[in-house]
């Protein structure tokens, strides 16, 4: 059988220990991991069980935002009153993503280390850089039709699946991370990242970092917010494409605006210049349209996911309208308001 | 004497029952092919092969091997001997050409092809020495893409037997270049995989005596016995087949599927119990719905008469094997037209070879051609319902046969006053609430109604328990249920007193279950059995002292409810069957009976057509901006003779639609061309609707009496709801958005306006 050390620490600083050793792995839920150890996708010689660390607490940050437990279930997070009350474009995008069944067993910590859903990625017959880097990437020119249509790099075109971390980063979370040299936090912007030369790498952690906790700012959208995704049925299915929308509405004109775009790169898109665009007009068709030019600029498709473009020219305005007009995306009833 | 303080509850053929087998499955009593222990057993894993086509040029087993608990590396280096020729691979469905052999040699035929097994121990040992066979391969060139394929399309000379030549009638190319109206279009289907629930598993019991047991997932126990028996020498005493549950097939069991192969072989290669179970993405690489275009040409008047129908339609399949399906039949049956030609080919290709699924062909064929249809009614401008009533035929157009039964007109009838299609506006885009665009459109369906030589035995004992047997299979499907009501029916006895034993080659004979036919032959085949159990009973009765029953001698003489036997003439007569069994001194009445077509003269022969019909009706929803499609009501009236249970033939039908929304709007296995492979296999990536896609469903069955289609007057429910249903959706989103989708899936890519 497989064979791999098993650790099961209770404290932090244990498991920051175990975590230390070569091809060591985290796990949590298991909702992701245990897909890629069936597959022979992550092959780790060392489990460090984080389930008994005391990391399952939503409590309150000095600075008047929430603290996210990296252990707190997905589910619990969405259904907690402070999340929906404060932070309902955070609850939403959660609901949006996988099963009730899934989202029981899966943590925050584990849904933005959620890996790819890349078919190559999977399959460990076909080539896969982010797998086993310099293999070469069989999805440029191979099957993509769910791959990113920005921040591409010649090594890797896949996209990083999480609902949730889409609305993070237009909440601009923070990720509190421990690693053997103690505690940091990482603007959630900075947590992703693009494939670049290094598309084995989905995030900024150094190895060994535990994450431990994400920390939501005191700023709440709770008027002017929606989660809108599309995708190839009606539940339990990836974004295509999705939009998080936060915006403060001030005098009829926008206040503020923040987009964040899933299912289109290696992390969710922002870009600050598109929100700018927004910044002081009226929440109208034209604005709307502007910051979409801007936001999708340099989008470039590989073939089957070409449409996810016009996809995403159509959504993210559709999507602004939603929060402009305070219609927020319900996630039970389908129809698209 | 009867229980009298209340009426007897009677429960027979068209009582909806509750499936007899529920409890066992949702308790986990049921058995799957995959659950039975076996002493010793061994546990094989299957190493699925990378590329498309070539040949393997080394295989490094030395890590697997070194794994605790493996024991042995079985590949075509090492696999025992086996039959040479090709006919000791012929299965029951019989695909003309070479059958696949596992582990036969170093060829290679398609990506995925099964190259090792590693039996160990352990599963946990297997799987993990599966992952370090190391295996090296010389490629040849290959292709799966369909398009390309096409130019070596051809029709081949040996003809599958389920296939059926299309007879043309008139000019239909003339015909169609006169004709006033005229509609030319081409339409694709991709490939999907049938993804029952449940894997393809086989667990073989190795007795030690020379005699095995080998638990399947199969649609026919004995068909798979023959098969293995003729490839490993073993003769039907000494091995017998068990697919006592099985948990979906959808036509991926018809044929013995490669891990019953290597599990049978390892077995009588180790001389112990193995057990083989396929991985989810194993499931994709065997059995597929052919990949298909179909060109559908309509001419018909002004009025909307047809014409002139010309069909042209290729399917997909292997290189080894040539699949065929009846593609383009469906429409010149359904359809008078004086004028009809079908052409129909295959192409070849890298991958394994293609297979039946629901309805095959007619899935394809009805679906596409019911597209077309839609299409010239637009063109004549009359209503899509309006415009089949006008080309409605009373007569089998293609064979010009009249039918056992259509009662296709109620079925429209009945299905458009559900649906309320009265009250549809003609006009696509016409429709809208809000930002949706609704829309609404209908289809026909149309599936044979077969019926197959079954036998059935049924056995009484004087505790008045019943038990019937077959060798027919439940695939879901609600063949338990079915028989018990039969028997309850003819026997009348209770469901709870009887018993229904099927799956199991040791029983009686039967076919593979598939194309709907299991209910009405081997119901057929049970009532025979029940009856004979009768006609002994009523027999024993005249034992009785005093004869209550008098000269009663035929079982028209009485009635038998809740095990007595009542005279019709005088209902304060009776005799219970534990009297009458006692009187005779008997324990047991035993009988066996087959069914057969032509039986008693009741069964129409080649003279007629026989089929069962639908009329699918259905609503959509669809965002005109952003392309999201919302399946919100479906209405399907169903023609299918007599119900036998009108609650599990409900659900046969609910199913089928459901899969029918999938083929419309969701299923479709991706292929790299590069790699040779299918690359979506599995079911995150591999899309099946759920339950957020599936809303209102509701099911009709129109009075269609037909007592000369089956001995029961039952057509088969288990694939007539799938047909059509993707046409009625692709309709419904014409007339919601005016765009015309030809290719199904009609994934939200395809809808997004650009």
């Amino acid at each position: 059988m497989i064979r791999f050390d098993y650790a099961r620490p209770t404290e932090v600083s244990d498991a920051v220990r175990e975590g230390a050793a070569e091809q060591a792995t985290y796990l949590a839920g298991g909702t992701n991991l245990v897909d890629l150890l069936k597959e022979n996708v992550a092959r780790p010689t060392r489990v460090v069980d984080i389930g008994r660390l005391p990391l399952a607490e939503i409590g309150e940050t000095e600075s008047g935002g929430l603290r996210l437990g990296a252990l707190v279930t997905n589910s619990e997070t969405a259904y907690d009153s402070r999340v929906q009350e404060r932070y309902p474009l955070l609850s939403s995008a959660i609901l949006a993503g996988a099963t009730a069944q899934l989202r029981n067993a899966a943590t925050n910590g584990g849904n933005i280390n959620q890996r790819t859903r890349c078919y190559y990625f999977y399959d460990v017959a076909t080539p896969c850089n982010k797998r086993n880097p310099g293999q070469g990437c069989g999805a440029i020119g191979g099957v993509n039709r769910i791959h990113a249509i920005l921040g591409t790099s010649p090594h890797c075109i896949a996209t990083h699946p999480s609902d949730m971390a889409v609305a993070l980063a237009a909440l601009q979370a923070e990720v509190r991370v421990t690693g053997s040299d103690g505690e940091r936090v990482i603007p959630f912007a900075d947590y992703h990242r693009l494939p670049g030369e290094e598309p084995w790498r989905d995030n900024t952690l150094k190895p060994g970092e535990l994450v431990t906790a994400i920390d939501l700012p005191a700023e709440r959208f709770t008027q002017n917010f929606t989660y809108l995704k599309l995708r190839d049925r009606l539940s339990y299915a990836f974004a295509l494409v999705s939009v998080a929308v936060a915006m403060r509405i001030e005098d009829g004109r926008i206040a503020e605006a923040r987009i964040a775009l899933g299912g289109v790169a290696h992390k969710p898109w922002r870009r600050l210049e598109a929100e700018e665009v927004l910044v002081g007009r009226a929440p109208d068709r034209a604005a709307f349209d502007a910051a979409t030019e801007v936001l999708l600029d340099g989008a470039r498709g590989h073939g089957a996911n070409d449409f996810k473009i016009p996809m995403a020219r159509k959504a993210i305005p559709r999507a602004l309208e939603q929060a402009a007009a305070g219609t927020p995306q319900s996630q039970t009833d389908k129809r698209l308001a | 004497m009867p229980d009298t303080r209340h009426e007897p509850i009677r429960v027979g053929i068209g009582t909806p029952l509750n499936r007899v087998d529920g409890e066992a499955k949702v308790t986990g009593q049921a058995q799957y092919a995959a659950e039975y222990p076996a002493a010793g057993l061994l546990h094989g894993v299957i190493v699925s092969g990378r590329i498309a086509r070539g040949r393997i040029t080394g295989i490094d087993e030395t890590a697997a091997r070194s794994v605790p608990g493996v024991v042995e590396v079985l590949t075509h280096r090492n696999r025992p001997h086996t039959p040479w020729l090709d006919r000791n691979y012929k299965d029951e469905l019989s695909i003309p050409g070479d059958p696949f052999r596992p582990l036969e040699s170093e060829e290679i035929q398609f990506s995925g092809q099964p190259v090792a097994l590693v039996l160990a121990e352990t599963f946990e040992a297997a799987r993990f020495a599966a992952s370090l066979i190391d295996v090296s391969y010389e490629a040849a060139p290959h292709n799966i893409d369909f398009e390309a394929s096409l130019a070596e399309k051809f029709l081949p000379s040996k003809k599958r037997n389920s296939y059926h030549e299309p007879k043309n009638h008139g000019d239909a190319d003339a015909a169609f270049d006169k004709a006033e109206l005229r509609h030319e279009a081409r339409y694709h289907l991709a490939v999907e995989h049938h993804n029952p629930m449940e894997m393809h598993a086989t667990t073989v019991d190795w007795h030690g005596d020379g005699t095995l047991t080998v638990y399947d997932k199969n649609q026919g126990s004995q068909g798979v016995q023959s098969y293995l028996c003729n490839i490993f020498g073993f003769s039907k005493k000494e091995l017998r087949v068990v697919n006592a549950y099985v948990g979906g097939a959808f036509g991926s069991g018809l044929r013995p599927q490669y891990q019953v192969y290597l599990a049978v072989m390892a077995a009588k290669h180790m001389q112990r119990s193995v057990r083989v179970v396929m991985t989810r993405q194993q499931m994709f690489t065997h059995a597929h719905r052919p990949e298909a275009v179909y060109t559908v040409k309509l001419g018909a008047e002004p009025t909307g008469k047809l014409t002139a129908i010309l069909g042209d339609a290729t399917t997909s399949t292997s290189r080894f094997e040539d699949n065929m399906e009846d593609v383009v039949i469906w429409g010149m049956i359904n359809y008078d037209s004086p004028n009809m030609k079908g052409e129909y080919s295959i192409a070849p290709r890298d991958t394994y070879t293609s297979a039946d699924m629901r309805a095959p062909g007619a899935a394809t064929g009805m679906t596409i051609f019911e597209i077309a249809m839609d299409e010239l009614a637009y063109k004549a401008g009359v209503d899509p319902l309006e415009f089949r009533m006008i080309n409605y035929s009373d007569i089998d157009a293609m064979y010009r046969t009249p039918f056992t039964s259509k009662a296709l007109r109620e079925a429209y009838r009945e299905g458009a006053a559900a649906f309320g299609w009265d009250r549809r506006s003609p006009e696509p885009r016409s429709m809208r609430e809000g930002r949706e665009l609704i829309g609404w459109g209908m289809a026909t369906g149309l599936w044979n109604a077969e019926f197959v030589e079954t036998s059935a035995r049924a056995r009484l004992t004087a505790d008045g328990r019943l038990e019937v047997a077959s060798a027919t299979s439940d695939i879901g499907t609600g063949t338990y249920t079915v028989l018990a009501l039969v028997a309850a029916d003819t026997l009348g006895l209770r469901p709870e007193r009887i018993t229904v034993r099927i799956g199991d080659s040791d029983l009686p004979h039967s076919q593979v279950e598939g194309g709907s036919r299991a209910a009405a032959s081997a119901g057929a085949a049970v009532q025979l059995a029940c009856q004979a159990v009768g006609a002994k009973l009523l027999a024993a009765a005249a034992k009785v002292e005093g004869k209550p029953l008098g000269d009663a001698r035929s079982l028209e003489d009485v009635t038998l409810t809740d095990g007595y036997m009542i005279l019709r003439s005088d209902p304060s007569k009776a005799v219970s069957f534990a009297d009458a069994m006692a009187a005779s001194g008997l324990d047991v009445i035993e009988e066996e009976a087959t069914a057969k077509p032509g039986l008693g003269d009741r069964i129409s022969q080649m003279t007629k057509s026989r089929n069962v019909h639908s009329a699918v009706f259905a609503e959509v929803r669809v965002d005109e901006d952003l392309g999201q499609v919302r399946v919100t009501r479906i209405v399907n009236a169903v023609a299918a003779g007599r119900i036998i249970n009108p609650k599990t033939a409900r659900s046969q039908i609910l199913g089928g639609v459901v899969m029918g929304m999938g083929m419309a709007l969701h299923e479709e296995t991706m292929g790299d061309p590069i790699l040779g492979r299918w690359m979506n296999h599995n079911l995150a990536e591999y899309h099946i609707p759920v339950n957020a896609d599936v809303h209102d469903i509701e099911v009709i069955f129109v009075d269609e009496p037909d007592p000369e289609v089956t001995p029961l007057g039952a057509k088969g429910v288990g694939e007539i709801g799938i047909i059509s249903t993707a046409a009625a959706i692709a309709n419904a989103i014409f007339h919601a958005t005016g765009q015309r989708h030809r290719n199904l899936p009609i994934t939200i890519d395809r809808l997004i306006a650009t």
